[in-house]
């Protein structure tokens, strides 16, 4: 049919592995928050789910790196790091690839973009799908921007290819949901893991729910590692979904800066049709 | 300047058991497929996660090839840290971005 529903959401590992050592009360909201997402899927009758996300050298690497990947599968495999260490089950995670090539064709007239036939994921997909679709029965077309080794694509193609997205999703039959995840300010893997710039992730959050364009194109990738770590290049996962939804004003549904799961964990919804 | 080498191979560890285990028997045979300088060699054979992260490895691959080698999370951080206090700022790569050491936040919550 078209687009259903748009929003965002974080894939901080630590929310399933270190789960437990986060203060209850803000695991409860964070968690009454996710269900209210997962419910928003079911109440718009959500058929397909396509996440935009950024992941960390599970599939592609330098030697041929995507700036922008869709997967077109069969089925996907996830999560690809340790079970006992995520504390996410591995499991088969149904696709849509007749969906997926439908997107990938439409999406190809103004951005160009790899598709994958094999494609595992990992944290960056599956955490989200742990809290969002627990029994896996929703098929997932994901879409990776890289975020993780620059080069990296200039925002302004970035919110070309949410534009994109979202012409192709309305061209669909199928209720599809959008979602993106990854971006607020994070360094992840390094000697300040743990250190968050909560300012910057609230500015942020606030210009991605009021879809102001010109203020998103304006970040640099210089300004963004400096003040917000190498984890924060992933807001191009929120940009672009920003981009496809700039009818609508957003809405966040939870922000807390949770050290130990070394980002602030934002859910927002970016979009919810009338 | 192979440090799309030493970061491949770690790339190529993560995801390949079997070469995770040739790599800790007949290592010299495994790395020979990279072209790698003596420092990263070295760095390699000593698993001196320190010396790798100063190199330039992205920590997204150097975490799990601290894993693999029994680092626990804290350990993997010190040896960070311990890299950068006795090689200096990071040389090459994502980090070298800033100021060589991973972060110049304006603002911590910790
Ligand atoms: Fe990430």
């Amino acid at each position: 049919m078209t687009l259903v529903y748009a929003g965002t959401c974080c894939h901080a590992p630590g929310m399933t592995s270190r789960a437990e050592m986060a203060a209850p009360e803000t695991r409860k909201q964070l968690h009454d928050a996710f269900a209210r997402q997962r419910q928003a899927l079911i109440d718009t009758g959500t058929e397909a789910l396509v996440m935009v996300s950024s992941e960390h050298f599970a599939n592609f690497f330098m030697d041929n790196m995507p700036t922008y990947s869709i997967g077109m599968a069969d089925a996907y495999e996830g999560p690809i790091e340790d079970p006992d260490w995520l504390k996410i089950k591995r499991t088969k995670i149904p696709a849509n690839p007749d969906l997926s090539l439908r997107l990938i064709n439409e999406v190809m007239h103004t951005v160009d973009v790899c598709y994958a036939q094999e494609w595992k994921f990992d944290h960056g997909m599956s955490v989200p799908l742990h809290f969002l679709t627990p029994a896996y029965d929703l098929p997932i077309v994901p879409v990776n921007i890289n975020c993780q080794n620059p080069p990296l694509s200039p925002l302004h193609r970035t919110w070309e290819l949410g534009k994109a997205l979202r012409r192709a999703i309305d061209l669909a039959p199928e209720k599809i949901a959008l979602i993106g995840t990854g971006g607020t300010s994070h360094w992840p893997c390094t000697p300040d893991s743990g250190r968050i710039n909560e300012d910057w992730d609230q500015v942020l959050l606030d210009q991605l729910i009021h879809k102001r364009k010109d203020a998103l194109l304006a970040y640099t990738d210089e300004k963004t590692i400096s003040e917000a770590g190498p984890g924060a290049f992933e807001m191009r996962t929120s940009l672009c979904v920003a981009a496809a939804t700039e009818d609508q004003t957003g809405e966040i549904w939870f922000s807390e800066a949770i050290p130990i799961y070394a980002t602030t964990c934002s859910i927002t919804t970016l979009y919810m049709v009338e | 300047m192979s440090l799309y080498y030493v970061q491949k191979l770690l790339y190529n560890l993560n995801r390949d058991p079997a070469l995770k285990e040739r790599f800790d028997t007949e290592q010299g045979a495994v790395v020979g497929d990279y072209d790698l300088s003596e420092e990263e060699l070295g760095a390699l054979r000593a698993i001196d996660i320190g010396l790798l992260y100063v190199l330039g490895v992205n920590g997204q691959l150097l975490m799990h090839f601290a894993t693999m080698n029994g680092f626990s999370w804290d350990a993997y951080i010190q040896a960070m840290r311990d890299g950068l206090e006795k090689h200096g700022p990071v040389r090459a790569g994502l980090y070298a971005m800033v100021d060589g050491k991973g972060a110049t936040s304006t603002k911590e919550t910790l």
